[in-house]
């Protein structure tokens, strides 16, 4: 038995919607490479609806995971519902992850958000009375240990 | 999964089937204490007698200078602190040691750092290596101790202990060099090291788990770590692993025999790896000299991956290995021996370490080599952080 649940290891083994887009419509970034863990995620949106999602992930396995989880979360799903996806339905879609994973999730639901804060920019919104203010890099990691 | 191909020795070596056959008698047999005056008693002191004797050989040393312990890390705690504590009452609470040593040697000196002991962290090469003369203008007239690994459990490289010990030496200075990932691996000679103290842990050199040994040249005296009864001459209590000892004793006679042998045959598995991996897949480097290291040690770091990845990839095709990733242990900070060379956070957790032991065959590392040719590019087409050369 591993560290991580079999879900964790078919989307690391086998992860969904991988790739970069370039017609994307929304593209956002969160992580830093120090912390060892980036995710880029790639929107696209049309009627209100995310049509296509693509992710880049520079990170561990769980990194990996959840990032392919949350494409897999907000693929076909209206903004509204993917403003709602929370790092624990991420969590919980994948059986779970050991706690000092747990951060790789909350990148994976900022990932979400950072890409459709783009999206209302580039729509010539602002985004943080939509969106919510976005903790885009991981700053606990200044501190040695992640409690993002 | 029908192959393991077994690639982290450094972590841990399986015991040896002739080790498990010269531990099984003391384990099925009558067991009785070595402390107790009576024939099974005596049996077993002579069990243990035997393993000091034969771990004395191995290391050029009388069999009174060879402390039975729980462990390596125990070890290292005993030389460090024991020292310490001792000359701290002649008002010696200066310790001198590497930025790059084992945890067992980090915590412990930084232990004493809240106790009030000062310590200098001396830098290191960016090919891995302390420097003698960084030793010799760090020692004070307070210095009470200078430890310094042997060889480097990351990156291999194989330290100087020889010219440091000259330099303790020569300024009245105790020297303890954590041994843990030499013994077995290259020839360690106390007496011609110098030291006055040397660690050694059975479980990396086909012995079993959970017990080690303290060279303590005579006439040096740390204090105790471990009180209690009169075990081991009255300087580490408790009653010992007959058993594990003896597998010790085992093991060290074996691994030190056929060295060159063993040696020729794990340099050419370790160097095979270090050239095909370098020239087959762009953007990697080795870490810690080449030449001047263990000879089962390959520590690789790839642009651009998180080493965890790499980790996975290689269990889910049955190879062993391990990271200096962040992501691998429970800080997310990557190896510090890895930053203590120069390394970018970025490159350190990017960072494998391969060792090989002697039961690693050529195929094993040709199986690693296609492997990894194939995994790499296969994980970094996903890396956002990863820019293939032009």
């Amino acid at each position: 038995m591993g560290m991580y649940s079999e879900k964790v290891m078919d989307h690391f083994a086998h992860p969904r919607n991988v790739g970069e887009m370039p017609d994307a419509n929304g593209v956002g970034e969160v992580g830093n490479a120090k912390c060892g863990d980036i995710m880029r995620m790639y929107l696209k949106i049309e009627d209100g609806r995310i049509v296509d999602v693509k992710f880049m992930t520079f990170g561990c396995g769980a990194a990996i995971a959840t990032s392919s989880m949350a494409t897999e979360l907000i693929k076909g799903r209206t903004i509204e519902e993917a403003l709602g996806l929370t790092n624990k339905a991420v969590v919980e879609a994948l059986d779970g992850l050991p706690p000092v994973k747990v951060h790789c999730s909350v990148l994976a639901e900022q990932a979400v958000k950072a890409a459709l804060s783009d999206y209302y920019r580039r729509q010539g919104v602002d985004p943080e009375p939509i969106v919510g203010k976005l903790t885009e890099d991981c700053h606990a990691c200044e501190g040695g240990s992640c409690g993002v | 999964m029908d192959r393991i191909v077994y690639l982290d020795n450094a972590a841990t070596t399986p015991v040896d089937p002739q080790v498990v056959q010269a531990m099984l008698p003391v384990l099925t047999g009558p067991g009785g204490n070595p402390s107790s005056h009576y024939s099974i008693g005596y049996e077993a002191k002579e069990q243990i007698d035997t393993a000091r004797a034969q771990v004395a050989a191995a290391l050029g040393c009388l069999p009174g200078e060879v402390y039975f312990t729980g462990g390596g890390s125990e070890a290292d705690n005993w030389a460090i602190k024991g020292t310490a504590r001792k000359l701290a009452r002649q008002g010696k609470k200066h310790l001198i040691t590497s930025a790059f040593e084992h945890h067992a040697v980090v915590h412990a000196m930084q232990a004493l750092e809240k106790d009030g002991f000062e310590v200098t962290w001396l830098p290191v090469t960016a090919d891995g290596f302390v420097r003698p003369e960084d030793v010799a203008a760090a020692i004070r007239p307070d210095t009470a101790l200078v430890s310094v690994m042997l060889a480097n459990n990351e990156i291999g490289t194989i330290q100087p202990i020889q010219e440091i010990a000259a330099i303790c030496r020569e300024n009245k200075v105790l020297c303890h060099t954590d041994a843990v990932q030499a013994v077995g691996a290259i020839p360690v000679n106390v007496k011609e090291l110098g030291v006055d103290m040397l660690s050694l842990s059975g479980h990396k050199f086909n012995g079993p788990k959970g017990v080690g040994a303290l060279y303590i040249r005579r006439g040096v005296l740390p204090d105790n770590l471990i009180d209690g009864g009169g075990q081991e001459s009255r300087r580490r209590a408790g009653t010992e692993n007959v058993a594990g000892i003896v597998g010790l004793g085992a093991a060290i006679e074996l691994a030190v025999g056929h060295l060159e042998e063993k040696q020729a045959h794990l340099v050419a598995l370790r160097d095979y790896v270090i050239g095909r991996v370098l020239a087959n897949i762009p953007e990697t480097r080795l870490n810690g000299d080449a030449k001047n290291r263990l000879p089962g040690n390959a520590n690789i770091s790839f642009a651009g991956l998180e080493g965890e990845t790499i980790l996975l990839d290689l269990d889910m095709r049955g190879i062993c290995a391990s990271t200096g990733s962040a992501c691998n242990s429970d800080s997310l900070d990557p190896s510090h021996v890895l930053l203590a060379i120069g390394l970018p956070h970025e490159a350190a957790h990017g960072t494998m370490r391969f060792s090989f032991g002697p039961q690693n065959t050529m195929e094993d590392a040709e199986y690693l080599c296609s492997v990894l040719e194939e995994v790499i590019p296969l994980r970094r087409a996903m890396s956002p952080v990863w820019k293939p050369l032009a």
